[in-house]
């Protein structure tokens, strides 16, 4: 296992290496990448930023879960933090585990965590120019 | 006691990377956040959760001196 906020671009395919082990029947890699339109606004790029120490913390803590309720140590988890332009990867997720159900199931726990506890912030930035902060947590959002 | 309070993003934004609170010596962390909602003085900001030392608090979580306390508005990961 291991866990890592990062400000340099992700190698998607390195961190599927990493999980790769001939005790594992199935590998699943999710990749999160940076969409040209959310909520009916076109998207330039992301400001991503971090509460550094605890987000690091959080990841890992995450990570463990996984680990420990789906029973595969082969869990690498990656999150870019900067400015990040359209389709750059902001999350790499690679998990290896004996069977397929349960090398799924761990890869969506650890992102639907993610995407809850880990203190991450967007900003995204709109072709009209202006930049706001996204709060998932707003009433307006679309899905 | 004077309580730093670290800021991210919409709270930094309008705030700065921290602000600087004069809190009870026993205090919580509901405290802290009815202590920053009044230094924002009426801005629009969205309801952050409080954390210490890197965990999320409850309201009820004591908060001491020397303690690293943040804002953590929405948080909009992955």
């Amino acid at each position: 296992m291991r866990t890592a906020i990062v400000d340099h671009p992700l190698d998607p395919t390195a961190l599927l290496a990493e999980v790769a082990s001939t005790a594992s029947g199935a590998s699943t890699l999710f990749v999160g990448t940076v969409r040209e339109v959310n909520a009916g606004r076109a998207v330039e790029g992301i400001d991503y930023s971090a509460y550094g120490p605890m987000a690091g913390k959080e990841l890992e803590t995450i990570a463990q879960e996984a680990v420990d309720r789906f029973g595969t140590t082969h869990v690498v988890v990656e999150h870019r933090v900067g400015t990040l332009r359209l389709g750059e990867a902001s999350i790499v997720i690679a998990v290896s585990h004996a069977r397929r159900a349960a090398a799924m199931d761990a890869m969506r726990y650890v992102i639907e965590e993610t995407k809850k506890r880990v203190p991450i912030w967007k900003r995204e930035h709109y072709a009209d120019g202006t930049r706001e902060w996204v709060d998932p947590s707003a009433a307006s959002v679309a899905v | 006691m004077a309580l730093t309070v670290l800021l991210f993003a919409s709270w930094a934004d309008a705030l700065g990377p921290s602000i600087a609170l004069d809190l009870p010596a026993e205090t919580t962390a509901g405290a802290v956040l009815d202590a920053a909602f009044a230094a924002a003085a009426g801005r629009a900001l969205p309801k952050p959760l409080v954390a210490v030392n890197h965990v999320y608090a409850k309201p009820g979580t004591p908060v001491r001196s020397g303690d690293e306390v943040a804002l953590i508005p929405p948080v909009a990961g992955g």
